[in-house]
């Protein structure tokens, strides 16, 4: 690192352990980190779209994850360049925001931030560079909007929201049965959605897996699964009309917080104290007879004694069961959490139509289904598949799935996919640059080209000559006016994705162009990096 | 400006080709390991585990195999995934998932060689898989209805699976053994109710099924060793000392007199506890926790037989068997259910005495006795056993059954490859590949037996089409024969999950173009 030096020649010493850290600046730090954006975004190039390739990524523990969702490539890949990071950040934030699109958004991000280092050779200050990023993003966003199409869909038709949920487990490993898929994600949605509101609440739906079986054999399930089993052996494997008490207390013992000793120093005492023990057990269970539940579901353990006055009562319990989903059987079958046996009463028990266990090939892997709930609002989507990854990779599209439609119920624009939206931007984006006067219009141009690169890179996974592809299909949008022009991934034989039936959520796409242009802007005002030196 | 690394340290980064290349090595590597053990004829493995003792393992059986592996390999990875699963689904085929998956990629590399996109490769494979699925439902046999027929089904099945396993000189009797266990489950797949104990000594030929029960456990001194009509309480309570629960509860006390009494006291706990037990009007009784002497000789005062630390599984099982229910609370005897058998005694297999209860209440429940000259060939004949008891308990669920011996391949692959000629564009590449790899089983049997695997398949390829066809690979002659009248069957569900499986793995494996990883955590030094 250059030092400076005062008059006599010795060195001013700004930072701490100066010399021992690497520095850039300027022009040459902006270049470092845009092709370190520019290398995240290459890897995840190739994922995009329905040809798009997976990627194995292989944890410090040696774990296999196959997966072709950005979000998840760029969170296990240990990243440890920081703006390598800030591309991961983008990708988490798009999950977190819209769940679909991780990989657009860093591919989006990667093109902008090519274009800014061409521009940037050219002399032009990286700050004016973000500002007409910036107003080229309005201009794309506006247009968007413009170009988006409501379409209805209420309880019975949901044949539009099935469409949007395909399009986007196209580009998975699950696209063998994206329409089964589909359908299960968009029911499991608006069994749990607001629509008054317009609000759905996606931790009411619960993603369980199991291997075996084949992904076909994936089903909805309207109520819960919980991976336990009865606490007694030989209790009810099925109970009809079951009231459920949700207790998070032990069938123990109290156990007081504050530290006590009881001291035994009498044969009295003895014997009091082991007819109250019995008692305690005895209440316990009469308490639940009392208010009349015929199943309990118990956050803790049972001691052994406890385990049998149960069995023995008849009634059925199942222990160690988390708090999670303690949670979404309380929310299920319309019951309380009850923390006391002095708190339970009738009105807090939880009602639920069935109640069954089921086991599942040659292992004694069991599992209960609580069905018929009183409320049933919670559902789970049950995954069934060839191995682990295979339901590690299904969990993730389902997500994105669920995500998806969830954004189409609170907002039902959506924009056509296949690239024909990017296109369409560009050309506005390219038409609107001509009229700003200023340095600003070249980076209009700039982003109207970076726009170019997602059309163009799934032309490219699907084996199509990309830059003769994306001229046709722009030409053609042009020549017809006409904005549902995409590149033909599937080799269906038409440009036009209004009848592919290829759609995209309008929310999911604005908000691509914006998070990926407010990056790009960020990375592209740092111009000093200071970064410990290698020991 | 040099691209700046990206990743932390050691982090390795595959693409493209490269990725793809060391994928298909490393799956392919991995089908080549098992490759050999398929079929009757297949060879056994010796595995020698790296931890203390260095055990020895001889096994013939795929998925005990590719578990016992450390692999680094991401691709290997996933195939031995699906021979677990198939494993815990099935129990059979596990061998078998691996290689066909292991072809469909081999031959998947020869079509990327060739400048086959490998997504056209993927939407092939899933397109022939569809078609192999639909012929195997078209041929398939379904004798739900005519148990007579259903139980030679089983039968067959049990002789097929046994056929590759180191039972298989005497899978006649094993057969049997299995496919009776079976039958008495009545349907339920729940294989806990067959027990199974191994006992060195004898030969495989001396092994039974017993329609009773087995408790590896010895009657306590003094109590009786043979019980008729037998009353019994399976418990799970404490019988050593029954402790007070109640936190923090302590003996605190200032002089002997009172330890004295206390322990008295503790002691009379205890008697009330035997006595209480006994008040049941059993005249055995089974605890999963110790019983201490004094209780012990409470029991045989009283005349009780008192089995102590029984484990939970033998438990369970027990109370299964003899209809009961394992008790905790000895407060309302009338209530509690208790379990009957006929007979309890002592027996003696090899030199170890067992406790045997017959004639119990529900015939589900049965214990199958294995003997064999070593320990290790005790636990492969578990394996084995094991084997065919879960693809016979799958066959009783989906009673459809399929011909065996490199049959339901060649139909499949007649199927598939008649739906490549049909099917235009670069599809059908994979397609027709689709059936190499399907064709590739029959060969392996073949080549495992030393025959002539091109000459057996051409021939088995031509005999197949005519219409209607029973020809497979039957080894022992060394030539093609009718495998309806060699009885030689398999189960539908397992070749269905085989077949499935083994397309979701390759496709799985298709799809990737990058291997990124991670560099290992550092183990700290435990020195």
């Amino acid at each position: 690192m250059a030092l400076a030096f005062d008059e006599y020649g010795r060195p001013f010493i700004i930072l701490k352990e100066q010399d021992q850290k690497t520095r850039l600046r300027g022009l040459e730090a902006q270049k470092a980190n845009i092709s370190a954006g520019k290398a995240v975004a290459r890897i995840l190039r190739t994922s995009l779209g329905p040809k798009g390739m997976d990627k194995i990524l292989q944890s410090p523990d040696g774990d296999v994850t196959i997966t072709n969702d950005g979000a998840t490539i760029l969170e296990q890949m240990d990243v440890d360049n920081q703006i390598a990071k800030l591309m991961v950040e983008l990708s988490r934030s798009q999950d977190y925001e819209i769940g679909d699109g991780t990989t657009g958004v860093v591919v989006m991000a990667g093109a902008l931030l090519e274009q800014a280092e061409r521009l940037l050779e050219r002399g032009i200050h990286p700050i004016r560079i973000a500002e007409g990023y910036e107003m080229a993003s309005r201009i794309a966003v506006e247009h968007l909007e413009h170009i988006s199409k409501k379409f209805d869909f209420g309880a019975t038709n949901i044949e539009p929201l099935v469409q949007t949920c395909m399009t986007t487990l196209s580009s998975k490993i699950v696209n063998r049965c994206k329409r089964h898929l589909a359908e299960i994600s968009v029911k499991a949605v608006l069994s749990v959605a607001d629509l008054e509101r317009k609000d759905v609440n996606l931790d009411m739906i619960k993603v369980e897996g199991k291997v075996g079986g084949k992904l076909e054999d994936t089903e909805l399930i309207y109520g819960i699964t919980v991976d336990k089993d009865m606490s007694h052996p030989q209790m009810p494997k099925q109970i009809e009309d079951a009231k459920i008490a949700i207790l998070t207390c032990p069938f123990e013992p109290p156990k007081p917080k504050t530290k006590h000793k009881v001291d035994i120093d009498t044969v009295e005492k003895f014997q009091t104290l082991r007819l109250q023990e019995q008692k305690y057990f005895d209440d316990m269970v009469q308490k639940c007879k009392d208010v009349g539940a015929t199943l309990v579901i118990c956050q803790w353990g049972f001691d052994d004694e406890a385990n049998h006055l149960l069995m023995h009562r008849n009634l059925p319990a199942v222990r160690w069961v988390g708090g999670v989903e303690l949670e979404l059987i309380a929310i299920a079958t319309g019951g309380r959490i009850v923390p006391r046996f002095q708190e339970l009463t009738t009105e807090k028990l939880g009602r639920a139509g069935l109640v069954r266990e089921k086991s599942f090939g040659t292992t004694k892997d069991k599992m209960l289904y609580i069905e018929h709930c009183a409320n049933s609002r919670a559902v789970t989507i049950f995954i069934r598949g060839g191995n682990k990854m295979m339901i590690e990779e299904t969990k993730r599209s389902i997500h994105d799935a669920l995500c998806v439609a969830r954004n189409l119920i609170r907002n039902n624009s959506i924009v056509y996919g296949g690239g024909s939206a990017e296109i369409s931007c560009s050309i506005a984006v390219e038409a609107a640059a001509d009229k700003y006067p200023g340095v600003e219009q070249y980076a209009i141009r700039a982003f109207a080209d970076a726009l170019d690169s997602v059309p163009m890179a799934l032309a490219e996974n699907s084996g199509l000559q990309p830059i003769e592809t994306l001229s046709a299909v722009k030409s053609q949008q042009i020549k017809e006016n006409n904005p549902h022009y995409g590149i033909d991934c599937n080799d269906v034989g038409t440009n036009d994705m209004r009848q592919q039936d290829v759609f995209e959520t309008l929310i999911g796409k604005q908000q691509q162009i914006l998070l990926a242009t407010q990056v790009v802007k960020m990375i592209l005002k740092i111009d000093d990096v200071i970064s410990p030196s290698d020991y | 400006m040099a691209i700046e690394k990206i990743f932390k340290d050691d982090a390795t980064e595959e693409k493209g080709e490269r990725a793809r290349m060391s994928s298909f090595v490393g799956a392919i590597a991995i089908t080549d390991l098992v490759k050999t053990t398929l079929g009757p004829k297949g060879m056994d493995k010796i595995l020698q585990s790296t931890g203390r003792g260095h055990g020895v393992t001889v096994t013939n059986d795929g998925a005990t195999i590719l578990k016992s592996l450390h692999i680094d390999n991401p691709a290997a990875k996933v195939l031995i995934d699906i021979s677990k699963v198939q494993d815990d689904e099935v129990g059979d085929g596990t061998t078998s998932v691996v290689v066909l998956a292991g072809e469909l990629l081999r031959e998947a590399e020869k079509l990327v060689a060739s400048k086959i996109h490998p997504m056209t490769i993927i939407s092939g494979y899933r397109m022939a898989a569809e078609c192999a699925r639909n012929a195997l439902l078209q041929r398939v046999v379904d004798n739900k209805e005519n148990a007579e027929k259903f139980k030679s089904d089983l039968m067959k099945i049990a002789k097929t699976t046994l056929s590759s396993k180191i039972l298989s000189q005497d899978k006649e009797h094993f057969a049997q053994l299995a496919v009776e266990a079976v039958m008495r489950l009545k349907g339920s797949t729940n294989l806990e109710a067959i027990q199974i104990i191994k006992k060195p000594g004898g030969s495989l030929k001396d092994s039974f099924l017993d329609e009773g029960f087995i408790l590896d456990k010895k009657i306590g001194l003094g109590q009786p060793k043979r019980i008729e009509n037998a009353k019994i309480l399976v418990a799970n309570t404490a019988m050593d000392t029954d402790k007070v629960k109640i936190y923090g509860a302590r003996v605190r006390v200032d002089s002997m007199s009172k330890v004295a009494e206390i322990e008295g006291a503790e002691k009379e706990k205890m008697r009330e506890k035997v006595q209480k037990i006994i008040a049941h009007g059993i005249n055995c009784f089974v605890n999963r926790q110790l019983i201490y002497n004094f209780p012990e000789e409470l029991f045989a005062d009283a005349g009780i037989l008192a089995i102590e630390h029984a484990d939970f599984d033998g438990i369970e099982r027990l109370a299964l068997v003899t209809g009961g229910e394992i008790a905790s609370t000895f407060d309302n005897p009338e209530s509690v259910k208790i379990g009957h058998c006929k007979l309890i005694e002592e027996i003696m297999i090899g030199e170890d005495k067992l406790i045997h209860f017959s004639g119990v209440e529900m015939g589900q429940a049965c214990t199958i006795v294995l003997r064999g000259a070593s320990h290790h060939v005790l636990d492969e004949a578990e394996r084995s056993l094991h084997d065919a008891l879960c693809v016979l308990s799958q066959t009783v669920n989906d009673t459809r059954v399929l011909l065996g011996g490199g049959w339901p391949e060649m139909v499949m692959a007649k199927e598939v490859d008649e739906l490549a000629r049909k099917t235009p564009g670069k599809k059908s590449h994979a397609i027709e590949a689709f059936s190499r790899a399907l064709v590739a089983i029959p060969t392996i049997i073949a080549d495992n037996a030393g025959l002539d695997s091109a000459d057996l398949v051409a021939q088995l390829r031509a005999a197949h089409h005519t219409e209607g066809c029973n020809a497979g690979i039957d080894v022992i002659s060394g030539s093609v024969g009718d495998m309806a009248e060699l009885g030689i069957s398999e189960s539908f569900k397992v070749k269905q999950a085989v077949l499935l499986s083994a397309t979701e793995a390759a496709e799985m494996i298709l799809r990737v173009d990058e291997i990124i990883t991670c560099a290992p955590r550092q183990r700290e030094d435990r020195m």
